[in-house]
Parts: C-alpha cells; structure tokens; sequence
C-alpha cells in the first residue's frame, strides 16, 4: 500500500455485500448492498428503526455482521484496518467531568495518561487540530461546557486527524442552530474535496441532504432507493416512508 | 524500612513512638492515593454504587477462604471480587434490566452468601472486624503487597487512563479510534477490585467505599482539567488519611471513620468554594 498517495486521496471505494445484521429473533439489516466513493457524501435516510445506526456499527466493526465490507484504495488493493474517523449522534457523558477540550483530544490522540500533563509538542499539535476547524479557543474549555455547535467541531477536528479514509457522521447536527450547522457542512464539503475523503452521513434533515449529498441511500432494513437526492426524493418508496410528496420537501430548504 | 522508621521517630510526633502507628500512617499515605486514582475514573462512570457492591461482596470472599482452609483469605477475596466485578459488567452490558438494580442483587446476594457462609463455619463474631476495619493492625509484610499495589496501579493508570477517558466519554467514539472497549473496562474493574480486598482489612467493607469515592468528589468540585482534578484528589486523600490518623489518635477512635470524615469535610468545603465561584 502507498501510503503517500493513499493519504492525498482516500480510499477510493467501501464496498458493503450481503451485509445482515440479527438481533435475537429480529433482523435488523437484510442483505444491504451499497458502494461508498471517496470524494463523496452519501447520505443515509430512513425512518427510526430502518437500521441506519446499525448499519454504521457494522463499519465501525462495532456490531458482528454476516457478509463482506471490502475497503479499496485507488490503486485497487483491499485496505485491511482502514481508518474511520466516527462524530457520534450523541454524547450523553458525564457533563461536570473535569475534563478539557484538549485533554480530551490528547487522550484520543494516545499515548501516557493525560493526568500526567501534555508536553509542548502534544499541546501545539492539538491546538493546531482545533484551529483547522476553527475552535482554536475552546482549547481550554471544559468539554461539558461546550455548545452543541463547538462539540461537533471539535468533534469534526479529531474525526478528521488522522486523515481518515472514510468519515462517519452519524445525525451530527442536534442542538446545532442554523449557523453552526451551515459551518459544519461547509466544512464537512471542504474536507470533502481537499482530502478527497468518503463521507457518510446519517441524518433526518432533508433540506440539508438535498443541499450538500452527492448521493443518497433510503434504508429500510435493506436498500431500498438510491440515487441523486432529486431521483431518491421522488421515488415512490421515499413517499411510503416519509409520507408526503418530493414537491414539499422544498419546505426544509 | 528501617530508615523511614527513624526518620517518622526522628518527628516531633508522640504518635510515631509506636511501631504500629508508624505502619499504620504508611499504610493510609499508600492506600488513600491508590483509591484517590480509581476513585477519579469511579466517579466520571457514576460507579458509586457498583464498588460498594465490590466491598459487599469480601464477605464472600473471606467464606470461600474460610470453606477452602486457607490460612490468609486474601486470595479468596481476590478472586471473588474480581468475578463479580467481571459478571456486573457483563450483565450490565447485556442491558436487560437497569443497572443499578442488576448491581444491588448482586450486592445482596454477595453480603448475604458471606453472612451465611461466615455464620455457619463457627460464629461470625471473629469476622465482624472486617466491617470497620482496623489499620492499625498492619504489618509490615502487608505494607509492601499495598506498595506494590499502588505501584502497579500508578503504572496501569499512565497506559490505560486515555482509553478509559474516552471510552467513558463516548463508547463507538472510542472504538473507532482503535480502543478495545470492553477490555479496558474490565481491566479497570479488576483494579478496583484488587485495590478494595487488598484495603478492606484495614479499613472496613462499610468504609471502604467512602475512600474511593470521596476525594475525587471533592478534586471535582474545584478542577478544571484531567491533571488538577487527579493531583487534587490525591493531595485530598493524604491530608484525609494524616488529618484522620492523627485526629483518631488524640481521641482514641476509628482511624478509617475519621479519615473518611475528614474527606466528608473537605467536600462540603470544596462544594462551597466551587458554589461561590459560578
């Protein structure tokens, strides 16, 4: 693998095959197939309970599964351990935890405890991380104290060091207000076409998806629609799920 | 060990007069910032409940001792704990009902399994020290197995503390991140149950806990970091332990209650101060 080239462009392809997931007596996904292309944000629709969480424990190597996930660089090799860089949907922690931004930031970055201090190197490190997507200034705040805007950022900011191959936003955008959200995605595009990353996206915001997918899946246990937004939006599935005709969607944006 | 002792004679102390009031201040200043370090990680995953579940449950540990001959039932209470320790985990994990009710059964049946035991082999009198505890009946062998305790906790915590931080922080987070999340988890169980049978002769299994989770409680009311909150914590600790020895000396009563109760103070204090400040 070169890990050179590897790093400026991504992996260029995840490949899902007959991927199924059983919970018990319940099947939570059936036989989804779906291909993920870097330089690309799909998103990921469906109502509550299709399996879209599932579906990404399942890439997170989080959730046992039956069938293939085959991870691709552009020169073709199978990447083995590719690097996935997770915002999660909710961060239901502790919130008076004495914890800082960058303490927080050094832990998952590794190394000695965080208790036992951060030397020059490991601070100016994070504090360049939090800069890129600029929240340089949070550095010292308490991560319980953060706004739902600055969590996702420095969410974003330790998702995307190191350069992931694929990006997992799992519904990154609760207790976001609009400004917030627009930087968000703004950055999440750039990363997009700098990085030459996969994104995927999981999220209910159809005015956004229509905004910023270059592709959308509708999951209902399995794939049922995908496609451009427009052409997913449309489709007489989408209609079943959601309940209302593609001309309202117009509504969100 | 001949040089501290010279050295805690040479101080101007009518405590350290006495050979077990010099083993029993060693003792606290090993034992309090042991449980200072986990009990700072204890409180971050509200697990509160659960190590008094683990203090419970020595009981079990000193019966199967007791059934299995051995002389010392350390290692019975070892094992034990750290079974239970592993199982609550793991029912906890499944789900199925809420946690603290899966620990509270556990705890019951744990304490009572041991009463039952304790009473049946010969009369639970002899056994009822373990409640309170007493350090002052530390040896000096005992002191080098909580040395090397403390040692060996000190060297797992600067590996295992960022795994832990983020796996309490956010679990998939972390497992994205390459944390194997369910060993890091059990290995910390299995630190707390270690640190609590290797104390809870010389503190008690209704005090034990109190140790654990008192100082990090009042670190938290006043750090802002991961690194304040570890050193006050443990700063709180020694001063719990020397002001508590001390002050059990001068009045003639239970050195782990008053360690504990100094801590108590300090929280109240540390709760004020950090109240003032917002």
């Amino acid at each position: 693998m070169n890990t050179g080239i590897h790093n400026s462009c991504g992996l260029c392809r995840i490949d899902m095959q007959h991927i199924t997931v059983t919970s018990g007596e319940d099947t939570l996904l059936e036989d989804v197939n779906l291909t993920f292309h870097c330089g690309e944000l799909t998103a990921l629709i469906g109502r509550n309970g299709a399996g879209k969480t599932t579906l990404l424990k399942a890439l997170l190597g989080e959730r046992q599964y039956k069938g293939r996930i085959h991870f691709t660089d552009h020169n073709g090799t199978e990447v083995p351990v590719p690097k996935i860089g997770y915002v999660p949907q909710q961060m239901d922690f502790d919130k008076s935890m004495p914890v800082t931004v960058s303490d927080f930031m050094a832990a998952a970055k590794g190394g000695y405890g965080v208790w036992l201090g951060k030397n020059r190197k490991r601070k100016q490190e994070i504090q360049h991380m939090l800069e890129e997507m600029d929240c340089g200034y949070l550095a010292h705040r308490r991560l319980g104290a953060l706004s739902g805007g600055e969590l996702q950022r420095v969410l974003l900011a330790l998702a995307t060091d190191p350069v992931p191959d694929l990006l997992v936003l799992d519904e990154p955008v609760s207790g976001v207000d609009l400004a917030g959200l627009d930087l968000f995605y703004k950055r999440v595009t750039e990363l997009r076409d700098k990085q030459h990353m996969a994104v995927l996206l999981v999220s209910h915001d159809l005015g956004l998806i229509q905004k910023y997918a270059d592709r959308v899946v509708l999951l209902d246990k399995t794939v049922v629609a995908q496609g451009e937004a427009e052409t997913v939006f449309a489709a007489k599935e989408f209609r079943e799920t959601f309940g209302f005709a593609p001309g309202e969607v117009a509504v969100w944006k | 060990m001949e040089m501290i002792y010279g050295f805690l004679e040479s101080l101007p102390f009518s405590m350290f007069h006495y050979d077990f009031m010099k083993n029993a201040f060693l003792a606290s200043i090993l034992i309090t910032p042991l449980f200072a370090l986990l009990g700072t990680m204890a409180v971050n995953n509200k697990m509160a409940f659960f190590s008094d579940a683990l203090g419970h449950s020595a009981f079990t540990g000193i019966g199967l001792g007791v059934l299995l001959g051995l002389n010392d039932p350390l290692f019975a209470m070892l094992a034990f704990g750290i079974f239970l320790g592993l199982v609550i985990t793991r029912v906890k994990a499944a789900n199925m009902v809420s946690s603290d009710t899966v620990i509270s059964v556990f705890s019951s049946a744990a304490l009572a399994l041991g009463i039952v035991i304790l009473s049946a082999s010969g009369g639970f009198a002899k056994y009822s020290a373990y409640l309170i505890g007493d350090i002052l009946t530390v040896g000096q062998k005992d002191l080098l197995v909580i040395a090397g305790v403390l040692l060996v906790a000190y060297v797992l915590w600067a590996v295992l503390y960022n795994p832990l931080l983020l796996v309490s922080v956010n679990r998939s987070l972390a497992a994205s991140r390459g944390v194997r999340v369910l060993l890091v988890e059990n290995i910390f169980v299995m630190m707390v149950a270690v640190a609590v049978m290797v104390s809870i002769r010389w503190v008690g299994i209704l005090l034990i806990n109190s140790l654990l989770i008192l100082p990090a409680a009042a670190a938290r009311n006043i750090a802002g970091g991961a690194g304040s909150y570890h050193w006050t914590a443990t700063v709180f600790a020694l001063i719990s332990s020397l002001v508590g020895l001390t002050v059990s000396y001068i009045w003639n009563t239970s050195a782990g209650a008053t360690m504990v109760l100094t801590a108590a103070v300090l929280f109240f204090l540390t709760y004020a101060i950090g109240r003032l400040r917002k």
